[in-house]
Parts: C-alpha cells; structure tokens; sequence
C-alpha cells in the first residue's frame, strides 16, 4: 500500500504536539500522491483522545503499539517494533521530527531497511512526473540548501525540523481507522536498560518547543547581565538562548547554546541581543519566522538575517523595553 | 578498553566568508580541520584510556589528505590511525559511509566503544553514529552527555534530551555519539604530534575492508542530490540606529509594535 507515514511521538505519558506538524506535512503530500495519510504511535498507556487527537489533525489511520517495554524511548526497541511495522505494510514514504528520538531512530530504521534518509528537513514535496518525494534542507551551516531524493528504495525516509510549519488544525468531523497491533517478546529484546529522567530545572521552557526565544551574546558584557535576557525571556513566555560564546565562556549551561555545535531552533520569534551573528550561531536559528536583533555593531552580520534591527547598546534598550513590555501587559489586564 | 573513534575532515567554517554577489561561501583558503565536534569524541576516549587503560584507534574516511586529521588526533593522545581511502567510496551518502566505517571497523578486531561526534558541522546530519550502530547491531546512545560507569560489561551513561536528561545503561560494546557538554577538548602535545608526524598511517580501500561494490560510493548510496542552491534569507529589515534618548524611546517603540502586529505579545 502506498500510504504515507508520520511518526508521532508519545514522551512521558503524553503526545507531543510536534506529531501534528507532521501531519500538516504529510497531509500535502498524501494529497499530491493521492493516497492516505497514517500516524504510526508507540509507547505505554496511549490514551483513546490521543489516538482521536491523531485522526482530527489529518491522519486517515493511525498505528497503535501500546506496551509497557514502550514505555521510555530506546533505540532498539522502537526501531524493532517500527521495523516490523514498515516490513508489514510497506509504506512509501515515512517521516519524524527532527528531534533527539527521530534523529537517533531514523537513521538506525534506514540502515536496516537499506534506504535513504534526509537529515533535518525544512521543506518536503513531490516531484510530478516520478511521483518521488523531494527533501530539502540547509547544508553547511545553512549557506546552502540542497534537494534530495530517494529513487530506488522504499520507504523514502526525512527528518523534519521542529516548527518548520504549523500543526494541522483539528477537523472535528473526521473519522478514521486505528490498527492495533501487538508483538512478541523478541521485539523487545535489546541490550539497553532506561534508568530515569532527569528533568533539566535550568530550562523552564524547552528551547526547541518554544515559541519565543531570548538569546544572548558577548555583548551582554557579564553573566550576571544574562538577567536581562531572563527576564525578557520570562515576560514573553520564552525561552532562554545563548551563543556559543556565552556557553564557553560559563555564562550560561550547554543546553541552551544555539547553532550548529548547539541546538537547532525554529520559533516565531527569536530576539537576539548583543550577539554578531556568526554563521555557527546563523545555522541554528535563521529559519525562525521573526527575528528581532539588539548590537551595537551596525556591520554585524545578525542584521542581515534580521527582520527589525535596533542598533545601540543594550544595557541603555533592554531595561527599557521590559519596563515598556510590563506597562504594556499591565494595560492589556486592565 | 579498546575504543574506535571516527573522525571527519571538514572545511574550517568558523571564519568563513560569503561571496557578496553569488551568496555562496567561498572556498578559497579554507583551511580542512577535524570536525570540531570530533574532538569531544577524541577526547572523551583519551580519557577513558587514562581511566582504564587500552587502546585507541581513529578512523576516517576521504581523500589521501585526510590523513592530516588522524595525525591530530594521535598527537591528542590516540594511538592508531586508519585512513579508509579509495575511488570508489566517493560519493558515498550517509548510509553508504556507515557501511564502510562499519566494515572497517569490524575488520579492526575486537572492541568496547566506537565514540563518534554527534555529527559533522559540514554536512550536519547526525546520521553516520546511529547509522555504524545499526549495522553492527549495537546499542547506541546518542547526545551522549555524560559516561557515569564503565563496569562488567556495561557502560552507564547520560544524555541530553530535549527537556532534561535520560540515563540508560548499555552492554559493551556499545556506539556513542556525545556533545559538546561531555568533555573539554586538550591541545595535542609537543610530543603527540612528533609522534604523529612520523607514524605511518596505513590505508584501507574497499577490498581490504571486504565492502560489497554495491553498497559503497554514489552507486551504493540510496539517495540522490536533485539540486544545490542559495537560500535566500537576506531579509535584512528595517534598522533603527540609537543615537539618544529620542532614538532609544522610537526603537522601543519599533519593537512593541513589531511585536503587536505580528502577534506575538
């Protein structure tokens, strides 16, 4: 069956919303291929509206492998239970997020089904006369893109970047299909124990699901000034970025360096204050919607990428603007 | 330990300039480097043969020059370098570099720990540690964070995930790839890189490794480059420049409005 695949991720109990831009690209591309759109969903305790939740955002049906050796991602035995999967119903075309499960899980998959992957896509489509699917995606640190097919070897298999496009809305009225499937022990042997999650307390937003980012520079001077950052950060409902500089530096922890040794963010709005804008840090964030930059240097780099740029110093700006921010959600409450 | 850390070679792009007029980097005096998040790799396996002795063994697949990589590494602390170098791996995509660094890795004898960069800054996919793992049919930890233990067979070790960190426990031999939080890189010694400099590094080609013809090189690589392009991201926006206190109050100004018209306060 020529179906096309989306993996939905099932974290800690609940379906990350991720799973529905999935949907959003699958949903194109199904229609271009005329054929129907599944959602395949793994883990333990998969809650009946999530399942529901799948089938309104787009997905025709949904697979369901619901077992308690699911429970916490591994490597090898979601990659068994997807294997088995994809050997069942051979789908042509199958796609995760780029996030740390889909890109630890696709390329093992790939490897064992001796098919193609794309790494960290930014924009998937059809190519008419073959009917393959076309994967692009930014290569050396975004200074170029480049279009990949997979031509011979089924499924044809992307990584997608996190909020690269909107989540499908919910159609309220849609029905669809839901394939339980079960398997025996053998699926679930694997010489990988999960201990635990540690929750990181530094990050009160997870930067790659953030909306809004702050992300702070060299120019910030100090570490202490890194609460100007936090604090904008916090009355925005954002999350907190930094350079790679800053990271070396200690100013601020690893998890929230951004760019190409970091991570790679893609939020509607991305405020980068007193950093130049290196091609390193470029390629972890230009694909942002908005991106607002703060520097003293008109020649900096940032600005080029940028869709508002305040040249000036922001130790005079960011207290300021937070000061004015405040008035104006103190008037809004009102 | 016996530990395999492969390694690529990458256009240094830190101080890389782009062409003005075409938008394309430009290549010219682009010195090759190890790919920087190698290094964390290398120096996450000279620290653990310090810890528990053994040997390491770095690996890298490309073209004869290469072998300036391995020779960093070994002047870090490695002790054997293998360049995986011929015709026919060109062109290799992801999957076909796995099967070789796989293939050659085997042909190596016996080991604990391949520890690979979490991925290469020039092709930036991440995708050749999981791929190595998923032929040898290993365990994997990728954004490997931090190593907890290394006991009876087991290595315990922590990743980095998207809202914390997960511990997982795996028997040896296992594949790592780690981040950058993982360790501090060392400079290489004096005395490594005397050392390196008159090691000779061997070569492997296709046959030595015992890699099938039709899984190597672009004709064993499943995917195809359709088309290479410029993004076009010069979005280059309005810019107010502070000058004093007026300027300041209008810049703010600037940015609420951007802000209320784009929605997002």
């Amino acid at each position: 069956m020529k179906e096309v695949w989306t993996l939905a991720e099932f974290r800690h109990g609940k379906l990350n919303p991720i799973s529905f831009e999935l949907l959003n690209r699958g949903k194109n591309l199904a229609q271009k291929l005329n054929t129907s759109l599944a959602s395949v969903v793994i883990g333990y305790n998969i809650k009946k509206e999530d399942i529901d939740e799948l089938i309104k955002r787009g997905a025709d049906k949904v697979y369901v492998v619901d077992d308690i050796r699911l429970e916490n991602f591994m490597v090898e035995t979601y990659a068994k239970v997807i294997l088995k999967l994809l050997d069942e119903y051979n789908p042509d075309i199958f796609i995760a997020a780029a996030t740390t499960i889909g890109r630890t899980l696709m390329p093992y998959i790939a490897v064992k089904k001796q098919t193609g992957l794309t790494a960290d896509c930014t924009v998937l489509d059809i190519e008419e006369e073959t009917e393959n699917l076309l994967q692009t995606r930014p290569a050396i640190g975004g200074n170029i893109l480049a279009t990949i097919k997979t031509p011979n070897t089924k499924p044809q298999m992307a990584t997608v970047r996190p909020h690269s496009t909107k989540p499908s809305p919910p159609d309220k009225t849609k029905k669809g299909e839901v394939i339980y499937k079960q398997f025996d022990n053998e699926a679930f042997n694997a010489k990988t124990k999960y201990i635990k999650f540690v929750k990181d307390e530094s990050q009160q937003i997870n930067i790659q699901d953030a909306k809004i980012i702050v992300a702070g520079g060299r120019g910030l001077g100090k570490a202490e000034n890194f609460k100007l950052i936090e604090e904008l950060a916090d009355l925005l409902g954002g999350a907190v970025g930094a350079s790679r500089d800053v990271v070396d530096r200690g100013w601020k922890t690893y998890p929230h360096q951004i760019g190409l040794s970091g991570k790679t963010v893609s939020p509607a709005l991305y405020i980068a204050v007193g950093i130049s804008g290196a091609i390193q840090h470029i390629a972890g964030m230009q694909t942002s919607e908005n991106i607002i930059a703060i520097n003293k240097d008109p020649e900096a780099q940032i600005f080029k990428i940028s869709n508002l740029g305040i040249v000036g110093d922001l130790h005079e700006i960011l207290p300021l603007l937070i000061e004015r921010i405040k008035e104006y959600k103190k008037k809004g409450a009102n | 330990m016996r530990i395999i850390v492969p390694i690529k070679q990458v256009p240094e792009t830190s101080n890389v300039k782009m062409d003005p007029v075409t938008g394309t980097m430009i290549r010219e005096g682009v010195e090759n480097v190890v790919n920087p998040l190698d290094l964390y790799a290398i120096e996450t396996a000279i620290r653990l043969k310090e810890k528990y002795g053994g040997k390491i063994i770095v690996i890298s697949m490309g073209p004869e020059k290469a072998v300036e990589a391995i020779k960093e590494a070994i002047a870090m602390g490695c002790d054997d370098g293998i360049l995986l170098s011929d015709k026919k791996f060109a062109g290799s995509d992801t999957f076909a570099t796995s099967y070789v660094l796989a293939k050659a890795i085997k042909q190596t004898g016996d080991f604990d720990l391949v520890i690979c960069g979490e991925r290469a800054t020039d092709g930036d996919t991440g995708q050749v540690g999981p791929g190595i793992a998923s032929f040898l049919d290993l365990p994997l930890s990728t954004f490997t964070s931090q190593i907890l233990s290394v006991e009876n067979g087991k290595i315990t070790v922590k990743r980095l995930v998207e809202e914390g960190y997960e511990e997982i426990e795996m028997m040896l031999p296992a594949v790592l790839t780690v981040v950058k939080e993982i360790s501090d890189p060392r400079l290489p010694t004096l005395r490594g890189k005397l050392k390196a400099k008159k090691m000779e590094i061997p070569i492997w080609d296709a046959q030595k490794i015992g890699a099938e013809g039709q899984k190597i090189g672009l004709k064993g690589s499943p995917t195809r480059v359709v088309k290479i392009f410029t993004p076009k991201v010069t979005r280059e926006g309005e810019k107010v420049i502070v000058k004093d206190e007026k300027t300041l109050h209008q810049a703010i100004d600037k940015i609420i409005d951007y802000l209320i018209e784009k929605e997002l306060i």
